[in-house]
């Protein structure tokens, strides 16, 4: 294993990263004004702090990749040895596979996986009861 | 001394080689889409009158953002904003020095691998320091100081994760056929024939999972039809709030990055820097012609057809980013986790199978 390369390399990106910045600084105007460094809403004055409450799913989405990409790294010493281990070491997998399947599976029926998540059986009923109310009026 | 002299002159090369290819890259895209929608496309900037279809252009490009005021927007993070575009630029240039572009070179008793570095790890490298870039994104959505910055670092965050996984699942068969993950092991397995006369080049052995690795792989590089965390025209993306040098980290970046996509396609399934029927003495056709070559025009040859192979596949890049519409959220999302991860653990159970039964 010879990692010095790659150091080197990293050396030298890091280099051409770095030039390029400097240079930018050196040549480009600094005239920053008040206007300038506002942000830009499409035009419109920002209203509130940029750092918003987001969507949960994103959450959900980073929860289900931890445990696929684990499933992967666990995969790739598997993979490279097959051919020696022989039928056990593919059995063993399968099962593995099958467990993690189950999860996918889980997490599809309960509708994590399409993004515009239909609203629960009491919720729906909730809503034509108060829309019901509504047109009765 | 000689041996640092080499690598040093090697990485040199190399970072020429990607940078300048990365500039001709935007040439490339503009001329490409001029072509398809009947337009002449990026042909003003000249020097001295003199236009060379538009070749200028680039240079002009590049030297602009030298010249562009580069600013913080008031109250964004000051560090982080900084830093999102190294974390772009860094790791889609680091994952080219474990890309065999060519066999060995011999002059006189020097062996020189034509390879940055040698290591057993060769795909882990390429997925780590790939995994790095969506840091780059995210931290830049977050420093804004921006709401749709925000949102775009957050859906570019979701969408690479996502994508991610499939990356490296859609791989794991080509992993089990070949029995290593050193990317120069991996070239020279597939310079020996199938049936006598095919290349065994990966896309004959892994056909699916070239079908898999291709759509996850222009995903994990946010272009159209992925291009939801960014889409310059419609909905903002997570670098709206940069300028300069900054943006234009950002924007090699993404051109890098198709350069060495291309360049990690061509090795895996492609044959690398192979050639069909052609060995270290020269050509050996499977129907009986032979054809000495001496060993300098082999390697030159070999370079050349990587090379080819590059140019090849990030052509199709830019034909494909011009041709198709854009996914919505939900169908990207879709897309990953309930088509390509199902078929994608499906043929890596199959290609187990097959192996154990052909052994």
């Amino acid at each position: 294993m010879n990692f010095g390369p790659i150091f080197l390399f990293l050396i030298a990106a890091g280099g051409v990263v770095f030039v390029a910045l400097f240079l930018n600084r050196m040549l480009a105007p600094r005239k920053p004004n008040p206007e300038k460094l506002s942000t830009y809403e499409c035009g419109e004055e920002a209203v509130g702090s940029p750092w918003i409450r987001f969507n949960t799913r994103f959450y959900v989405i980073a929860l289900i990749f931890l445990v696929f990409d684990v499933e992967v790294l666990f995969l790739f010493p598997w993979a490279v040895n097959l051919k020696s281990l022989g039928m056990f070491a593919w059995i063993e997998m399968a099962v593995f596979i099958i467990i993690l399947s189950v999860g996918l599976a889980y997490v599809w029926a309960k509708r994590d996986l399409e993004w515009i998540k239909p609203d629960s059986d009491e919720i729906q009923a909730a809503l034509r009861q108060s829309s019901q109310t509504i047109t009765d009026k | 001394m000689l041996q640092t002299a080499i690598i040093l002159a090697k990485i040199w090369g190399v970072l020429l080689t990607l940078v300048s290819l990365a500039a001709i890259m935007t040439w490339v895209e503009r001329k490409q889409s001029a072509v398809m929608q009947d337009r002449l496309g990026a042909n003003r900037a000249d020097v001295l009158g003199l236009r060379i279809i538009g070749l200028f252009q680039p240079m002009a490009d590049g030297l602009k953002m030298f010249f562009k005021e580069d600013f913080v927007p008031a109250r964004g993070d000051k560090f982080l904003h900084t830093l999102a575009p190294m974390i772009a630029f860094f790791p889609a240039l680091l994952t080219f020095a474990v890309i065999p572009f060519g066999d060995v070179l011999r002059i006189g008793t020097l062996e020189i691998p034509l390879q940055i570095a040698n290591l057993n790890i060769g795909y882990l490298f390429i997925l780590a320091f790939g995994g790095l870039t969506i840091y780059g994104t995210v931290l830049a959505g977050w420093s804004s100081n921006n709401k749709y910055s925000l949102l775009g670092g957050l859906r570019a965050g979701a969408q690479m994760i996502s994508y991610e996984v499939v990356l490296g699942l859609s791989l794991v068969g080509l992993i089990m056929v070949f029995g290593t993950l050193q990317l120069d092991i991996m070239v020279k397995k597939q310079g020996e024939l199938l049936f006598g006369f095919l290349p065994a080049w990966g896309i004959f052995l892994q056909p699916l999972g070239f079908l898999l690795f291709l759509p996850s792989a222009i995903a994990e590089t946010k272009r159209v039809p992925f291009d939801l965390p960014e889409g310059e025209s419609e909905i903002i993306g997570y670098y709206t709030e940069y300028s300069g040098m900054r943006f234009g980290l950002f924007y090699f970046a993404e051109f890098i990055e198709i350069i060495v996509l291309s360049a990690i396609m061509a090795t895996l399934f492609f044959g690398g820097y192979q050639i069909p029927w052609l060995y270290a003495e020269g050509f050996q056709f499977p129907w009986g012609w032979e054809w000495n070559l001496p060993h300098l025009l082999v390697v030159i040859l070999q370079i050349g057809s990587f090379f080819a192979k590059i140019a090849f596949f990030c052509w199709l890049q830019v034909l494909i980013r011009w041709t198709l519409p854009r996914f919505r959220y939900d169908q990207l999302m879709r897309l990953c986790w309930v088509n390509i991860l199902p078929l994608a653990v499906l043929n890596i159970v199959l290609t187990g199978l097959v192996l154990m039964i052909l052994n």
